[in-house]
């Protein structure tokens, strides 16, 4: 059975879209057929991520469209045979997804995927609802910080009320907590709040921690998606969070600051 | 009083000054959150079936709402009639 994953957060620029492609390519080199859409309408940003821009030729509002097949529009990831990305149009047009659109490239998605990645963004309109409307489980990505925290509380909201599951009355979404951009130095100094304050205010379950790191730039600059930096926190961190996503019990990692002894030990 | 206030903002971290805040704030907006029963749009979808096959209704114009307070619960259906009709029917109970 193909599982629909929304990354969704409220608030822009906490780290969804890298989430989403390290995410999916996790999911892809663990031997699972993924596929990852750029909900992001007239601001593509998946692809470049990606590093699969220069291969875009058709979109997902082409599909919907019908101006192109699903075959036609999907771009096969170079480095793993298993991953798929549909690109964002860059189009301005507000109205150019449409719910039964998206639902029927989803439906046709999940007879042939493993699990659909839906990248969402930012705020709460169109774009945003409708990544989240078909999902069977939610990643909300938040920042240590006051106002990640609140839109994320309220994004849980609303997956419990406009979703095609809570319309329909079937089981609610499965939400999971991802904390990124953490700074084990600034928690200890008390300037940040720490995994646990935010997962007390949000009353979630905590699938890892990603801490903030240079490497993500990095990793952007070249278009490859962190995850492949095998030796970086970052992509330990997010390897972890596909084993755990995908049921193993992995403890938390990238939490605590490491002190002058395990530094020297590399503990 | 200033190396009072000095003393009082060292104590408490910046951190918890916000966990502090989005807490009270989370707990306000749930509160509010906590009215809508999770079988209301279900209840709205099929209330809107059954209206328009006796009237033409725009979707958005129809609302149901559950309110609460100590002694009772009034569930509220609103609907706005197309423009044909200059009624508005309402009906509380
Ligand atoms: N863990 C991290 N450490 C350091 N920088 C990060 C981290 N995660 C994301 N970033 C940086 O934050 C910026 C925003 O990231 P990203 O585009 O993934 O966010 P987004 O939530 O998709 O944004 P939008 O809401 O605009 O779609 C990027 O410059 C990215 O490199
Ligand atoms: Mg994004």
């Amino acid at each position: 059975m193909a599982r629909t994953i929304v990354i969704t957060s409220g608030k822009g620029g906490v780290g969804k879209t890298t989430t989403s492609a390290s995410f999916a390519m996790g999911l892809a080199k663990n031997g699972h057929k993924t596929a990852v859409i750029d909900f992001d309408v007239g601001l593509r940003n998946l692809d470049l991520i990606l590093g699969c821009e220069r291969r875009v030729v058709y979109d997902f509002v082409n599909v919907i469209n019908q101006e192109a097949n699903l075959n036609q529009a999907l771009i096969r990831d170079k480095r793993c045979d298993n991953l798929y990305v549909l690109p964002a149009s860059q189009t301005r047009d507000k109205d150019a997804l449409t719910q039964e659109g998206v639902g029927k490239v989803i439906d046709e998605l999940r007879e042939d995927f493993d699990y659909i990645i839906c990248d969402s963004p930012a705020g709460i309109e169109r774009g945003a609802m409708l990544a989240m409307y078909y999902a069977d489980d939610a990643i909300i990505v938040t920042n240590p910080e006051v106002s990640s925290v609140r839109d994320s509380d309220r994004m849980l909201g609303i997956l419990a009320s406009k979703s095609r599951r809570s319309e329909q009355n079937e089981e609610p979404i499965s939400e999971y907590l991802l904390l990124t951009r953490y700074d084990p130095a600034r928690v200890k100094r008390g300037d940040m709040l720490s995994v646990e304050d935010v997962q007390e205010i949000l009353s979630m379950d905590l699938l890892g921690v990603i801490p903030e790191s240079q490497d993500i730039l990095n990793a952007s600059n070249s278009g490859d998606p962190v995850i492949l930096m095998e030796k970086t926190n970052a992509a330990q961190a997010y390897r972890d969070v596909v084993e755990r996503y995908l049921g193993e019990e992995i403890p938390q990692r990238f939490i605590n600051q490491k002190g002058f002894l395990g530094r020297l030990f590399g503990g | 009083m200033r190396l009072l206030d000095f003393f009082r903002t060292r104590r408490a971290s910046s951190a918890s000054v916000a966990k502090e805040r989005l807490q009270i704030l989370v707990a306000h907006e749930h509160a509010h959150r906590k009215r809508t029963p999770s079988y209301l749009p279900l209840l709205q979808k099929e209330l809107l079936a059954v209206i328009s096959k006796y009237v033409k209704i725009n979707p958005d114009d129809m609302k149901v709402s559950l309110e609460q307070n100590e002694h009772e619960e009034i569930l509220e259906l609103n609907i706005v009639l197309p423009e044909e009709s200059p009624k508005k029917a309402r009906k509380t109970n």
